[in-house]
């Protein structure tokens, strides 16, 4: 009896979750597969069909929307590696005692809303707002120009919003390497770059991946950002997803492109998973 | 240099001038980071003339905090936010615990596929799992509200909430229970009197997470609202029609607040760790 409850346990302990997430998961994923393949009006319902033509439609007619979002997600995954990598190695070789204050300051934007750290800066780069207004008074900046609207305005606001996420994996990689690494190779006469280019960065190269994923993911499928940062030239996936469904309660087509979508990341995010294993992003997002 | 490396005895001298050019660097970026948080902070003391905010400095005043509440639906909608947070955070908690148990004590059948679904769930974009769950809810007729929103909420908290009690068991002695099973304890008694305490800062690290992540939620949120609204999506609704200056001040509370849990939670943990 007894034993049999130790076989049983993990699969009760499991259960209330699993339920949870097949339901309000997994369920979902198909039943917007289903929705892309349904034909019909909001009004008369739908029937679902093996009408495959919504895809079509769908990918060819958002080209433009799709590459957009894979270049605004690439370049702003890119910067953010590029700006989060020398602040992750200061702090973990160099941050002393204050380590942690660091990455509390560097944290702080979490405790405000996601909406507000956009229209801030919305704010801060409107054209004629305190910024940009004393500078074209004074004739340094031409009256006609602008920032927002612009697609940097929008990869701007995608590499301020992913920057502290990327830089606590990385952070966590570097923290762990053995310092005595490091020194060895110096005594062995590599030069510091030599040292960081066959050490550091091989050792650090877990987190570099994981938050590459996390966060060209999650700004490849935003919104926010081109919708207060941007202007009409800047529509991401995101947008248009939101607008077939609110504003022209087009639901399959809504649904396959956001079918599109999540089997265009769905690929990257699997080709990962079997290069270097689940584990890292679960620890680096606790 | 950090303290583990003494000077080196080789020939390359390691960097004192890349040392402060990073900085320099990190500095730069940390005034980066909070140049939004100021500037909310400090427009938040804005005069607001006709009731919304002025792109340019106009002169200081409590006005706006003394009308913090005055905007009915927007107060309204961050009450709805909290109760989402709240609720949401507990949930994810109460169902996830159980979850992290498991793949932290046990070897089981179908526990890779458990790390493959938790995952995806973190990783899934934003977008994605909004569209589904709106999918799901419309072909259910479900009517779009807080219950919807509430749904939405744990099903993506859930999945961060297992992670971070996980990480928690993981860092358990197993003798301790081995010890209570010794002494007769069921293993029912054994989890409350001996488990569940030495995990509770893992569980209410989770509940802090996910209460932020939901607060913070806006795209996920946008499809599954329906006519009720949340603080970010009535914030994001009036980006077209202007913006009270009681956005910038409920946002320093929230900001204020988010701030004020952290900073307990770090100096609960202290305590704990330093009493064990």
């Amino acid at each position: 009896m007894r034993r049999l409850r130790g076989k049983l346990a993990p699969y009760l302990l499991s259960l209330p979750s699993w339920v949870y997430l097949i339901v309000f998961f997994i369920i979902p994923l198909a039943s917007m597969l289903g929705m892309a393949l349904a034909v019909g009006d909001p009004l008369s319902g739908y029937t679902i069909s093996d009408n495959f033509q919504e895809f079509v439609t769908g990918f060819t007619s958002y080209e433009d929307a799709f590459a957009r979002s894979f270049w605004y997600g690439t370049a702003s995954t890119v910067i953010t590696l590029a700006v989060a990598y020398p602040v992750a190695y200061w702090i973990a070789f160099y941050g002393g005692r204050h380590k942690s204050t660091y990455l509390f300051l560097i944290m702080l934007p979490f405790f405000v809303s996601f909406v507000i750290r956009v229209l801030a800066w919305e704010f801060i780069l409107s054209d004629q707002g305190f910024v940009l207004g004393p500078l074209k008074a004074i004739g340094l900046l031409p009256q006609n120009f602008h920032v927002l609207s612009t697609q940097w305005a929008v990869i701007g606001g995608l590499v301020y919003n992913s920057f502290a996420y990327y830089v606590l994996p990385l952070y966590v990689v570097l923290e762990k390497i053995d310092r005595r690494l490091v020194r060895a190779a110096n005594d062995l006469y590599a030069s510091p770059s030599t040292a960081f280019m066959k050490i550091i960065l091989p050792l650090s190269a877990p987190g570099v991946f994981a938050g590459f994923l996390l966060v060209f993911v999650t700004n490849v499928g935003d919104f926010v950002n081109a919708a207060l940062l941007g202007g009409p030239g800047t529509y991401m996936i995101g947008n248009i997803i939101q607008d077939s469904f609110f504003e022209n309660q087009d639901y399959p087509m809504a649904a396959a492109l956001s079918s599109i979508l999540m089997l265009m990341l769905m690929i990257a995010i699997l080709l990962y998973s079997k290069a270097f294993g689940t584990e890292a992003i679960q620890e680096y997002a606790a | 240099m950090s303290a583990t490396i003494s000077p080196l005895p080789s020939v390359h001298k390691p960097s004192r001038l890349g040392e402060r050019i990073l900085a320099c660097f990190t500095w730069a970026m940390i005034i980066y980071t909070m140049l939004p948080i100021g500037v909310m902070v400090v427009f938040s003391f804005n005069y607001a003339p006709a009731g919304r905010i002025a792109l340019n400095w106009l002169h200081f005043t409590f006005a706006n905090y003394r009308d913090a509440f005055g905007i009915q639906d927007l107060t309204g909608a961050l009450i709805h936010s909290l109760e989402v947070a709240v609720g949401s955070a507990v949930i994810s908690s109460i169902i996830g615990t159980p979850l992290a148990l498991a793949l932290a004590r046990y070897r089981f059948w179908g526990k890779s596929a458990t790390d493959l679904v938790i995952f995806a769930d973190i990783a899934a974009p934003a977008v994605v799992v909004g569209a589904s769950l709106l999918s799901l809810f419309l072909a259910l007729n479900l009517p779009r509200g807080l219950l919807t929103i509430f749904i939405a909420h744990v099903a993506f908290n859930l999945a961060f909430a297992v992670v971070v009690i996980r990480a928690r068991v993981s860092g358990l002695d197993r003798a301790l229970d081995r010890a209570a099973a010794d002494l007769g304890a069921t293993p029912w008694v054994a989890f409350w009197t001996v488990t569940f305490p030495l995990i509770l800062p893992g569980i209410i690290g989770a509940c802090m997470l996910c209460f932020l992540l939901s607060i913070d939620d806006l795209i996920i949120t946008s499809f599954v609202a329906g006519q009720t609204l949340t603080f970010p999506l009535w914030v994001y609704g009036a980006v077209k029609v202007g913006m009270p200056p009681q956005v910038f001040v409920l946002s320093t509370f929230i900001f204020l607040g988010g701030m004020a849990l952290a900073l307990v939670n770090v100096a609960v943990t202290h305590r704990r760790e330093a009493a064990a």
